[in-house]
């Protein structure tokens, strides 16, 4: 199939209809609002239904009962957006439904600013909502990914009957790439199995409901949901090294638009003869911790750049256990380290490993990194967020 | 002749039938159902004109109403 | 013997947990008569919020959703948008439609969902204690209004059938209540009438039930529907407020 290229918040609207997704419920906010723009046009083509919500609380319950009736159904928001529809995901989680949510995150906190962060990691991979509950969390790098998590995440959804969200950063849904779609036409409709609520004809009334109030059988539909994590655990963890077949002195681990970033670094940083290794976490939930410690083995030292202060490196050190010392630097309020900013730190952290050059008489890649700051100190207060070491 | 019957268990001893037979002839019974309520019974039977008002004022579905012959329908519900 | 009154097939056979003369309990019935003679129980889809009324899914035959607070009429939309075929109804307390769901259920009627919304008021928070809702009688006293409500303080209560009736999207909207068998006959036939508008796919249907909550007025069933027809009734006026048939497109345009 041909590429076209598309806007990366359009390319997803697309993808969910191509996954057979022709429902959905949403609510303005920037930077995600051509995804309800674009499907407010398309869906009625497909035979498809637009509603905007009045709320993203509204639009949170609106998916709740639309895969409630055994519907494939998507919603979209930016981060303020999100923190609206934890209630409608925690009743959505507690009820074993397949939604997909898709979360443009823009800077916070508050209304924060509508440019591009990854200040809800947290919020995505640990506390959406309230209770004892867990997103299946993919977090693409381009706007083909986005397009194949985007068909992933329903697949996932359904497979497991569990909410899940893809979490892009706000330039992964401004920017124009060209995309393939792996799916032609509109997929076909969702499979309501045994649990929807399509009336009940000829068969005994079902409920969806998450009140229970014996602690026993309280404690067990919470137990089942663990089973259910502990499956997704096991086999759903999806991620990428980068310059990691040789050896490496430095293991960057980044997430999302900032793994990009990092490998046009990592690149550079090659030529001039330093070998840096990238782990990017696909699936942020499940987090995939062993491949991410055994990649850190091999380093000296880690380095974890993110566009936050600094939430996707406590799963780093949660994976290192301790046994790496680990950097971190972040950007937020929509400043994104460019490339050249993001070798600074590889440098520094390289220097903190004392790993050099591998091989000689390649030109340096910046002028304020060649400069020798003595020992820790200096290189310390040259970084502009916090850095943080494995406990 | 309309009758009506009491499903004692399910009833609460609200006492809303007994105010709302026109006939007025529901009273409440001196045990206890199991679950510790007073509950409905009929002390003038052959006054029953099988209006179904005491029925449907029941928040708990606790009465049904039969007749025998003819039933003079006295409003639609 | 001929039976001329019994359950309904759209009830579940089983004793509610509602208190002594609560009539939430004629309201469910009501509503399953309304379901069942239309002949829509098999398609029917009724969604319960928290309130007194949470537990309605273990009472109507009928497939049912339990939701989170205020929110029922946003999973209505969703449902119904989704699967128009199906016959979905919200059975909401005053708490939770006029307080907390207040946007959800502006923007439903407003947008004209095809649902039926039973709207119980009984002037407290049942479930949590007897709490002022936002209903609640200028003077009456509860346990968060314990010196009476004072309307200078949180104003008056707020008529939610005159407010869902002044939007101009078709409707049918109309206020009923329990405290008797005349108005109780009446609250049946404008049920079912909402249920009928809705399967022939007419319009958004609101029914307001005035109903009591003995307990939590501190007064036994028999003052408390005097209760209502003398305190309520004046201040919520009974009837249609708004019927479908009297629309008329207004000519406003934006292109
Ligand atoms: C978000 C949220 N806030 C508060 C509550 C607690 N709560 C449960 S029921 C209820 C009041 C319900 O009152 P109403 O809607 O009037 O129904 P009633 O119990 O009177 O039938 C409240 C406040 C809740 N469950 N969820
Ligand atoms: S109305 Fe029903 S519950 Fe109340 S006393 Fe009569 S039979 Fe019993
Ligand atoms: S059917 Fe009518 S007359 Fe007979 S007991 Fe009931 S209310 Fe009274
Ligand atoms: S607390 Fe009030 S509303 Fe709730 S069941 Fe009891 S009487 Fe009815």
């Amino acid at each position: 199939m041909a590429k076209v290229l598309m806007k990366g918040n359009e390319a997803i609207g697309e993808a969910a209809i191509r996954a057979g997704c022709v429902h959905f419920f949403g609510y303005p906010i920037t930077p995600q609002s051509e995804v309800p723009e674009y499907l407010s046009k398309r869906l009625p083509e497909v035979g498809g239904k637009y509603v905007q919500a009045e709320s993203e609380v509204a639009a949170s319950n609106m998916i709740y009962g639309s895969a409630g009736v055994g519907i494939r159904v998507l919603t979209t928001s930016s981060s303020p957006g999100i923190s609206l529809m934890a209630e409608g995901l925690s009743y959505i989680a507690a009820c074993s439904l397949p939604v997909v949510v898709v979360n443009i995150m823009r800077a916070g906190p508050g209304l924060g600013g509508i440019l591009p962060a990854q200040g809800d990691y947290l919020q995505a991979v640990k506390g959406t909502g309230h209770g004892d509950f867990q997103l299946v969390v993919l977090a693409p790098a381009s706007v083909q990914e986005a397009v194949n998590l985007v068909i992933l995440a329903f697949e996932l959804a359904e497979k497991y009957l569990t909410p899940v969200m893809v979490i892009g950063d706000g330039m992964i849904g401004q920017m124009m790439e060209p995309v393939e779609f792996p799916i032609e036409g509109v997929g076909p409709p969702l499979d309501p199995g045994d649990w929807a609520l399509n009336g009940a004809r000829g068969r005994d009334k079902r409920i969806i409901n998450s009140l229970h109030l014996d602690p026993e059988y309280c404690n067990k539909i919470n137990m089942d949901l663990k089973a259910k994590y502990d499956r997704i655990k096991k086999n759903e963890q999806r991620w990428e090294l980068y310059n990691c077949e040789k050896p490496y002195d430095l293991l960057v681990c980044a997430f999302g638009m900032m793994s990009r970033i990092c490998k046009t670094a990592i690149d550079e940083l090659a030529q001039a003869g330093y070998r840096v290794g990238l782990f990017r976490p696909i699936s942020v939930w499940p987090f995939p911790y062993a491949t991410c410690k055994q990649a850190m083995q091999k380093a000296k030292r880690v380095l974890v750049l993110e566009m936050n202060m600094g939430q996707m490196v406590e799963d780093i050190q949660l994976a290192g256990q301790g046994t790496r010392e680990i950097d971190f630097f972040g950007t937020a309020g929509g400043k994104v380290f460019s490339p050249d900013e993001s070798k600074e730190k590889m440098l520094y952290s390289l220097k903190q490993a004392g790993a050099g050059k591998s091989r000689a008489g390649v030109s340096q890649p910046s002028s304020k990194s060649e400069g020798k700051p003595k020992k820790k100190k200096a290189a310390k207060t040259a970084g502009p967020a916090k850095k943080r070491k494995a406990r | 002749m309309p009758k009506i019957e009491v499903n004692t268990e399910r009833c609460k001893g609200c006492e809303r039938c007994n105010d709302a037979c026109p006939q007025q002839i529901i009273g409440m019974s001196d045990q206890l159902n199991n679950k510790g309520y007073k509950y409905a019974v009929v002390f003038d039977r052959p006054r029953c004109i099988g209006c179904r008002i005491c029925a449907i004022i029941c928040p708990d579905v606790a009465i049904e109403v039969y007749v025998e012959g003819t039933q003079y329908e006295l409003f639609q519900y | 013997m001929k039976k001329i009154f019994a359950s309904t097939e759209a009830l579940v056979d089983r004793p509610t947990h509602y208190c002594p003369g609560c009539t939430h309990g004629v309201i469910h019935r009501i509503v399953a008569e309304s379901i069942e003679e239309l002949g829509l129980r098999e398609r029917t889809v009724g969604i319960a919020p928290v309130g007194c009324a949470v537990l309605a899914y273990e009472y109507f035959n009928c497939d049912m959703f339990e939701a989170s607070h205020g929110r029922a009429p946003a999973v209505a939309t969703g449902a119904k948008r989704s699967r128009p075929d199906l016959i979905l109804f919200t059975y909401q307390g005053d708490g939770d439609l006029a307080s907390i769901g207040m946007g959800e259920i502006i923007h439903a009627a407003n947008r004209g969902e095809k649902i039926t919304v039973i709207f119980v008021n009984n002037a407290v928070y049942g479930m949590t204690g007897g709490q002022m809702a936002p209903t609640t009688m200028p003077g009456q006293y509860t346990t968060t209004s314990p010196y009476g409500r004072d309307v200078k303080d949180v104003g008056y209560p707020v008529r939610m059938a005159e407010i869902v009736a002044t939007l101009t999207t078709p409707g049918f909207v109309a206020r009923v209540s329990l405290h008797n068998p005349k108005e109780t006959i009446r609250a049946k036939e404008i049920i079912k009438r909402a249920f009928a508008y809705q399967a022939a796919g007419t319009c958004f249907t609101f029914v307001e039930c005035l109903s009591t909550c003995p307990t939590n007025w501190g007064l036994s069933p028999r003052e408390a529907e005097k209760w209502l027809e003398e305190k309520m009734v004046p201040y919520y006026p009974l009837g249609v407020k708004k019927r479908p048939e009297d629309f008329q497109e207004e000519q406003h345009g934006a292109s």
